[in-house]
């Protein structure tokens, strides 16, 4: 088996609470999903044990007691927000399918693919991603007008699935890219190539940035909000690793 | 190398589907037979026709999900090899490929070389599964297992449930995917409580499914990506005739609500 660096290896996840529940009540997200374990660096089998963890330790209790103190009831179809939600996705669909353009969503992903691996990969300076953060959102414009998707959404439609996929990375590229810009230190996976010690060490800025950045969506094209969770120590302390 | 290939089309469950004839140029030899037809897809797509659909997920032979009929061959012709892990080095320059859907009354074919496999899951619903109580992890030496039932119950365990089994086989029986199954729980000391009830709900199940009865041909074992051995047939088979000998468990008097 060949091991070597992949998008695989990037940190960070969809935030959740101490229970695991995410910011929709009454959705839980463990293991690999969730941000919750993520520290600078978790390669080597942490996913297996995140999810045995979540699994045996917190679930059991968290879950459960949502269930206890919650009645949930049942939510009708013809509520406004599903009628809402029903209503954005035939939208979303309707566009992709009358785009009718020139470029295959698979095309746009290996671009996207390949800016993100060459800029914003293992080590990144602030150059490569801001060129990132510039030929993102005109890659995204360029899909909204050129993508060619074809068949129609009533039957099982593999590329139009795909390109709904494209769609969202268009957006998390560019989150991804920015969150890299914003962390000013080199810290596990994010390798800075600005922040590093003299024997091309990460070196970390535990005055500036010992918090987990959890951003907020505000809608496409519009720019998401920081909030800092620090990170507080009481019985392990921040030291500094090495592999040497 | 450039291939010739002879792709089954069809619309949907209701519609009859047929072979279509594409030509794929330029394949190299390292790509997969996936990453083939990704391409061929992606030129039809630039020619504005709708590409094949075809399932995969891992790609890595771990999952299950990739399931094509390769010239006749389930997963085509390399022993112990899902065709996510087929590579087209396998194949020779100007060859002429068949590939077509799982074929099976029970697998229905929803697209062009998808079917759905949900029966396989009805099956493990009827009973591949161990009731714990969750909380605290369990003591890990509380339950001892030895080494051959460890080794056994692990080559069972290795059933991806792809269902290469029920396409090879002309009675499209399911019968090695659900051995698997039964005696990866069946064999250790977790799946005791539930070993009885296991092997007659989960057969039952597949028979009410449609899939057919094993004659033992061994052609499942044959295809089987992950060698499944025939051996776990005749485990499940002796599994069963021990359940039903038993016979149900005498109801409490007192009731309850089960
Ligand atoms: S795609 Fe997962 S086994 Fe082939």
């Amino acid at each position: 088996m060949r091991i070597y660096p992949a998008v695989h290896y990037t940190m960070g996840g969809t935030w959740v609470d101490y229970g695991l529940m995410s910011t929709l009540p009454g959705l839980f997200i463990i293991g690999e999903a969730n941000f919750s374990d993520h520290g600078a660096n978790r390669l080597g089998a942490s996913g297996l044990m995140q999810g045995l963890a979540d699994g045996y330790f917190i679930l059991p209790y968290t879950i459960g007691h949502y269930f206890a103190s919650t009645k949930p009831e049942k939510i009708p179809v013809g509520h406004a927000e599903f009628k809402k939600a029903e209503e954005g996705v035939r939208q979303f669909t309707r566009r992709l399918l009358s785009i009718n353009g020139k470029r295959s969503a698979t095309s746009f992903h290996k671009e996207l693919g390949r800016l993100m691996w060459e800029n914003c990969g293992m080590a990144r300076t602030r150059q490569s991603l801001e060129t990132n953060l510039k030929r993102i959102p005109e890659l995204r414009e360029e899909f909204w007008k050129n993508v060619k998707v074809t068949g129609s959404g009533e039957e099982l439609n593999q590329n139009l699935e795909h390109a709904g996929r494209v769609a969202d990375f268009l957006e998390f590229a560019e989150l991804l890219c920015l969150d890299a810009l914003h962390r000013e230190e080199s810290c596990g996976g994010h390798f800075r190539v600005e922040h590093q010690t003299e024997d091309g060490e990460a070196k970390r800025d535990d005055a500036n940035f010992a918090y987990v950045a959890a951003w907020e969506f505000k809608g496409p094209d519009k720019k998401p909000e920081l909030h800092k969770e620090p990170l507080v120590y009481e019985e392990v302390h921040l030291a500094t690793r090495s592999y040497k | 190398m450039n291939l010739t290939l002879k792709i089954w089309r069809q619309k949907n469950a209701a519609s009859p589907g047929c072979l279509e004839t594409h030509e794929a140029r330029d394949v190299s030899p390292d790509m997969s037979f996936l990453e083939m037809l990704d391409m061929v897809n992606e030129r039809l797509v630039a020619g504005g026709q709708e590409p094949f659909v075809f399932d995969s997920d891992c790609r890595e032979g771990i999952c299950g999900t990739c399931s094509l009929v390769i010239n006749g061959v389930p997963h085509g012709s390399r022993k112990g090899t899902t065709v996510c892990q087929l590579h087209m080095r396998h194949f020779q320059d100007g060859q002429t490929i068949t590939v077509e859907p799982w074929r099976a009354r029970a697998f229905p074919i929803v697209k062009d070389l998808i079917v759905d496999r949900a029966a396989f899951d009805r099956i493990m619903l009827a009973g591949g599964f161990i009731s714990v109580n969750t909380g605290n992890a369990p003591e890990a030496n509380a339950l001892p297992v030895s080494k051959e039932i460890a080794d056994l119950a692990m080559d069972a365990a290795a059933c991806i449930g792809c269902g290469a089994c029920v396409a090879v086989c002309k009675n499209a029986s399911a019968m090695l995917f659900v051995a698997a199954k039964v005696s990866h729980l069946n064999y250790l000391p977790q799946g005791q409580a539930e070993k009885d009830r296991r092997v007659k709900n989960m057969v039952l199940q597949m028979d009410q499914e449609g899939f057919g009865n094993c004659t033992v041909t061994g052609s499942c074992e044959a295809v089987c990506p992950k060698e499944i051995s025939l051996d776990f047939i005749a485990k499940m088979n002796r599994d069963y005739a021990v359940a039903v000998v038993k016979g149900e468990l005498k109801k409490s008097a007192a009731g309850g609500t089960g």
